[in-house]
């Protein structure tokens, strides 16, 4: 009990955002056509390709000679890359055929 | 600096999603987002400064950020319009797996030094917790993938959910363990934790049907979100926990508002109670179906005041949406007037026809949503059926053993005559008989739904 009150106290902040983030991702969500699922979970996708600022920093931490952590935080960010480009990317190529309809 | 940055990356994203949820602001949105994450990205390589320290490896970093540049928009670029949502499932599987990698290379850190008391008893839960989701996230996305390019089939076999219970179920108890025992966490026990949630990731999705894709991606999508959070706890950094948790709850209620469009719970998705031989038990007396001709379909469809066309997945696995859109225009030079009824799940992915047929550059005013086909219907004279199922069957509205009984569906039967385009007799997807085939005024025409239409224009074209 005390390991979780004490680890509350001290990212309480993070645990305000994530609280707030919660509620705020239901509230964004709730009143979306149906039509706009499949680009808005694309560009949910893409968000959460925020995690190769993890993968970053996890590479500019490494110690250079560790190499384990080089090649595993390589990777990461390699494929953190691919999922938030591949992911705006895609996105925004569904959303233009959404747009070029209604133009003509 | 850094964390205003990080503060406007993270404004970004709640404005890019809150105007992704608008048709007339989705793109910009999406584009706001993206340069929040530039921003977020750029700030962290030049900026991040730990215990004082900044960080080293440019060489390593940039070249990573270039490569996988690259890889993402090639294949963003290159994919077709039918395998999107397959692509959005691979992007997702990467996100999950550079989650899952950080919190393996964050716990090598973990063995090296070893570190007791609370706080970092607690950070291996989180790096735990970013690991099991983000590889569950990984191989999931992985098997749903090559499920929608068709590459691996359903699989199951009797017991599969106790038995992926129990593997669930081992990876908490090693979780534990390694937690408790912390400082003689050992790696071999790191290691079974990893491959065992890689094993769940495949063995959740596998015995999930092919039409339930959508919402298993959607849902991995939340778990990835919560991975990356997971990140956000780890480097207590605002940007990766707004981005993350965002996701995780926007994903959920995506996960959810897409179930309620099938009118099926999640649960029911999960366990899959869906598209096994035991519901065939429903099905009634069936009687039987009358096949029609091409060339009789031509002539009912050219001398028709109003046709409407219900596309579904057979549409989108034949690739006949151009082929489609020609005979529309066909038809229209006739002064046929030509709609199309979208059912909000026809297809793998809610909104799939919509993009599929903008692709052909159908007209948008051309698609009716389910709520305006189903008000026009007995005013249309034929209403062809391409490759879609359970989205038009009766038994949705009549059955109540039926296992989509509730399913608002296209009440198709209220056109003057209907034409099916199916390849053969075999249920679909959701595995039960369909009334609608067997009624006087529904005529069947099989064959691949492309192959179909470019003979229906053909045979147009040249006699009559």
């Amino acid at each position: 009990m005390d390991v979780i009150f004490s680890f509350l106290q001290q990212h309480l902040e993070a645990v305000y955002i994530v609280i707030l983030s919660v509620f705020l991702g239901v509230e964004v969500i709730s009143r979306v056509p149906s039509v706009l699922h499949t680009p808005l979970m694309s560009g949910a996708n893409a968000i959460h390709g925020v995690v190769i600022i993890g993968a970053i920093i996890v590479m500019g931490e490494a110690e250079p000679d560790n190499y384990l952590a080089l090649v595993l935080g390589f990777l990461a960010v390699i494929l953190g890359t691919i999922n938030v480009v591949g992911g705006f990317v895609v996105t925004d190529r569904m959303l233009e055929m959404f747009k070029s309809k209604k133009t003509k | 600096m850094l964390s205003l940055i990080y503060l406007i990356g993270s404004v970004t994203f709640i404005v890019g999603l809150k105007m992704l949820s608008n048709p007339a602001t989705a793109r910009k949105g999406n584009a706001i987002a993206a340069g929040g994450m530039t921003l977020a990205i750029l700030g962290t390589i030049f900026l991040y400064k730990h215990h004082g320290q900044g960080l080293h490896n440019y060489g390593w970093i940039v070249a990573g950020l270039f490569i996988g540049g690259v890889i993402g928009l090639v294949s963003a670029r290159r994919v077709k319009m039918t395998a999107m949502p397959e692509m959005v499932s691979l992007f997702n599987g990467m996100g999950g797996a550079c989650a899952a990698l950080i919190s393996v290379v964050e716990f090598e850190y973990m063995t090296e030094v070893i570190f007791t008391g609370a706080p970092v008893r607690m950070q291996l839960v989180i790096i735990l917790a970013g690991m099991v989701i983000g590889s569950v996230s990984f191989a999931g996305s992985v098997i749903a993938w090559g499920k929608l390019n068709g590459s691996i089939k359903d699989i199951s076999f009797k017991g599969q959910h106790i038995f992926n219970l129990i593997v669930l179920a081992v990876i908490l108890l090693l979780a534990v363990v390694v937690t408790i025992t912390l400082p003689a966490a050992t790696v071999i026990l790191f290691v079974v934790i990893l491959l065992l949630s890689l094993l769940y990731g495949v063995c959740f999705v596998l015995p999930i049907g092919g039409a339930d894709m959508p919402v298993v991606i959607s849902l991995l999508n939340s778990f990835t979100g919560v991975a990356a959070a997971c990140g956000g706890f780890l480097y207590n950094n605002p940007v990766m926990l707004t981005g993350g948790i965002l996701v995780g709850s926007a994903g959920t209620i995506l996960t959810i508002l897409m179930c309620k469009a099938m009118n099926r719970s999640l649960k029911n998705v999960l366990i899959g109670s869906f598209g096994g031989p035991k519901v065939a038990g429903t099905s009634k007396e069936q009687g039987a179906y009358k096949e029609i001709s091409l060339s009789d379909t031509a002539v009912i469809m050219a001398y028709a005041q109003k046709v409407m066309i219900v596309p579904g997945y057979g549409l989108a696995v034949a690739q006949a949406q151009h082929a489609c859109h020609e005979l529309e225009n066909l038809l229209e030079a006739r002064g046929v007037e030509v709609k199309y009824a979208i059912h909000p799940v026809a297809g793998r992915m809610p909104g799939h026809m919509n993009v599929l047929l903008a692709e052909a550059d159908v007209p948008y005013e051309k698609l009716l949503e389910m709520e305006q086909a189903n008000g026009q219907f007995n005013t249309t004279d034929v209403v062809l059926v391409l490759g879609a199922n359970d989205v038009v069957n009766p038994a949705a509205k009549n059955d109540p053993a039926s296992p989509i009984y509730g399913m608002p569906i296209l009440e198709v039967e209220n056109a003057r005559s209907v034409i099916v385009n199916k390849r053969s007799m075999k249920p679909g997807y959701a595995g039960i008989e369909n009334d609608l085939f067997f009624q006087p005024k529904t005529s069947m025409l099989f064959g691949d739904a492309k192959h179909v239409l470019q003979q229906l224009v053909a045979e147009i074209v040249n006699s009559l």
